[in-house]
C-alpha cells in the first residue's frame, strides 16, 4: 500500500460546491484534500458549460461557468487545498466510531487518504465515458472494447477500430497507427471536431492507404468470449456492413454516473443522498453531502443552495475535527483571526 | 395555443401545449413526456435530448448549428432529421410540430 495521507477532511468532487467547501472548512481551520475524476477542477461548470453565462450567482449579474470556477479557485487559494485530479475513489472504509469518525478512501490511482470527515460534493455523479449504442457491449469491455488507452502495448499487432470525431479519437488514431496492424477510424460524418492538424494528418494516412476511414455509425458487435471479431456499422446510404477488428476504442463523450459512492453504506433515494437540513450530514456520522447529489424536502439543485449547505456542514465538521474546541461564529468583515487565515490582515 | 406532439419509440403519441420561447426539450420535461433525458439541462453539452423531426417539419425547424452537429456525434442512431431538442425554440410557426424520440438517449 502506498503511504497514507492523513488530513482533516476529504472532499469528493471539485465542482463549485466542492471548491467552496474548501473555503468554509478552511475558515474553521479544517484542512482539505479534494478528489475529482476529471483532470481539471470545476466539475460540470468547467466540463459542460465553461462558456455559458450563469445569472443566479448572488453578487454576479452574469458569470460564465469557467469564470466562476476561476474565482472560486482564487478564493480558496489561502487554504492551499491538495487536489487529486483524474482520480476516482474506489474503496471506502469507515475506521472510527460515531463519536470519533475516521474514514479511509483509496482512489483508482492508488492514493490512500485518511480523514475525520468526508464531504461528498459529487454533483450528478462522476463523469464516465459514454458507452457506444451497441447492444451487448458490456461483455467486451476491458478485454476488447475500451474507452481510454491505459497500455498502448495492448494494441500492438492488433486490428483497432476507433470510433469518434474529436481530439481523443484522432489522437489515438495517430498514436496507435504505427503500433496496431491496422487502424480504422469510424465516424458518423466526414467532418471532425478534432484539431485541424490532427484531421489533416489522419487524411494523409488515409490517402497513403496506411489506415482506413469509414463514414458510418456503429450498430452491433460480433465476437465471442469477450473478444471482438467485427463491428457492424451502417453507412450514410443506410446499408450495413462489417468492419473486422480485434479491438474497439470508442469515444462518445462523457455521462454522469453515481459510481462507487452507491456502495459506501449511505442511504440513497433515487440515486440521491438524503441529508438533514441543519448539518447536511448523511446517515453515517462524519460523512456530509452537499450540492446536486443530495435530497431533502424543498431541495433545489442550484449552485447557491450548495454554497449554503457547505457553510452549515462545516460547522458540524468542526465538532468532529476539533471535539474539544468551542466554535465561535465570526464574520470575515470583522474577525482578525479569519482575516489572518485569509492572508489579508 | 401552440402544440407539439412527441411520438415515442414504441409509437405512443403525446400532444402537449408549448409556450412560445421555450425549447422543445423544456416543453417535454414540463409536461413529463418520457424519452428525453436532458442530462446537461439544455447547455447543448450532452446529446440526451435527441429527437427526430418529422419529415414535413424538417425544413421549417431548420438544420442544426455547428455546435449542435458536433454534439450529435455523441448521440445514437443519428439520422438526417436528427436534432437536439434543447436547441429548437418553440415559435408560432412551429404550431403542430411532430418529433419522435429515439429508442435510446446517449
Amino acid at each position: 500500500m502506498s503511504e497514507i495521507i492523513r488530513t482533516d477532511a476529504i472532499i469528493v468532487g471539485a465542482g463549485p460546491v466542492g471548491l467552496f467547501a474548501v473555503f468554509e472548512l478552511g475558515l474553521l481551520d479544517i484542512k482539505a484534500h479534494v478528489i475529482d475524476i476529471l483532470p481539471k477542477i470545476g466539475g460540470q461548470c468547467a466540463e459542460l458549460y465553461p462558456e455559458k453565462p450563469i445569472y443566479d450567482i448572488p453578487g454576479f449579474p452574469i458569470v460564465t461557468g469557467q469564470e466562476l470556477v476561476d474565482n472560486l479557485n482564487r478564493q480558496i487559494h489561502p487554504f492551499a487545498p491538495t487536489f487529486h485530479l483524474g482520480e476516482m475513489v474506489e474503496a471506502f472504509e469507515a475506521l472510527g466510531t460515531a463519536d470519533k469518525p475516521l474514514f479511509r478512501l483509496t482512489t483508482d490511482a492508488g492514493t490512500v487518504l485518511e480523514a475525520k470527515v468526508v464531504v461528498i460534493a459529487a454533483g450528478g455523479g462522476s463523469f464516465q465515458p459514454k458507452r457506444p449504442p451497441t447492444p451487448g457491449v458490456e461483455a467486451y469491455e476491458g478485454s476488447s472494447v475500451f474507452y481510454a488507452v491505459r497500455k498502448m502495448e495492448h494494441f500492438r499487432g492488433r486490428r483497432v477500430l476507433i470510433a469518434g470525431g474529436g481530439d481523443s479519437a484522432l489522437d489515438w488514431v495517430l498514436n496507435l497507427h504505427p503500433i496496431a496492424s491496422r487502424v480504422t477510424l469510424v465516424h458518423r460524418r466526414d467532418e471532425f471536431r478534432a484539431a485541424p492538424h490532427s484531421v489533416n494528418a489522419m487524411r494523409a494516412l488515409v490517402a497513403e492507404k496506411k489506415m482506413d476511414l469509414a463514414i458510418a455509425q456503429l450498430v452491433g458487435l460480433k465476437g465471442a468470449d469477450g473478444q471482438l471479431s467485427a463491428v457492424t456499422v451502417r453507412g450514410a446510404d443506410q446499408t450495413t456492413f462489417d468492419l473486422e477488428c480485434d479491438d474497439l476504442l470508442a469515444f462518445y463523450g462523457l455521462t454522469m454516473k453515481l459510481g462507487p459512492i452507491a456502495h459506501w453504506g449511505l442511504n440513497l433515494h433515487e440515486n440521491l443522498i438524503p441529508t438533514d437540513t441543519e448539518k447536511f450530514e448523511t446517515n453515517v456520522p462524519g460523512i456530509f453531502a452537499v450540492g446536486d447529489i443530495i435530497t431533502y424536502p424543498g431541495k433545489l439543485k442550484l449552485i447557491l443552495s450548495g454554497f449554503h449547505e457547505v457553510a452549515l456542514a462545516a460547522q458540524r465538521a468542526h465538532h468532529y475535527v476539533y471535539p474539544d474546541k468551542k466554535l465561535l461564529f465570526q464574520y470575515t468583515t470583522s474577525s482578525t483571526s479569519l482575516q489572518r487565515k485569509l492572508g489579508v490582515s | 395555443m401552440t402544440k407539439v406532439t412527441y411520438i415515442d419509440a414504441s409509437g405512443v403519441s403525446r400532444e402537449v401545449e408549448a409556450q412560445v420561447g421555450a425549447t422543445v426539450m423544456e416543453t417535454a420535461l414540463r409536461n413529463s413526456v418520457p424519452g428525453i433525458e436532458a442530462e446537461c439541462g439544455g447547455a447543448c453539452a450532452c446529446a440526451t435530448c435527441h429527437v427526430y423531426v418529422s419529415d414535413e417539419w424538417t425544413e421549417i425547424v431548420g438544420k442544426p448549428s455547428q455546435m449542435e452537429e458536433d454534439m450529435l456525434d455523441f448521440a445514437a442512431d443519428v439520422r438526417p432529421n436528427s436534432r437536439l431538442s434543447c436547441q429548437i425554440k418553440v415559435t408560432e410557426a412551429l404550431d403542430g410540430l411532430v418529433v419522435t424520440t429515439p429508442a435510446k438517449q446517449g
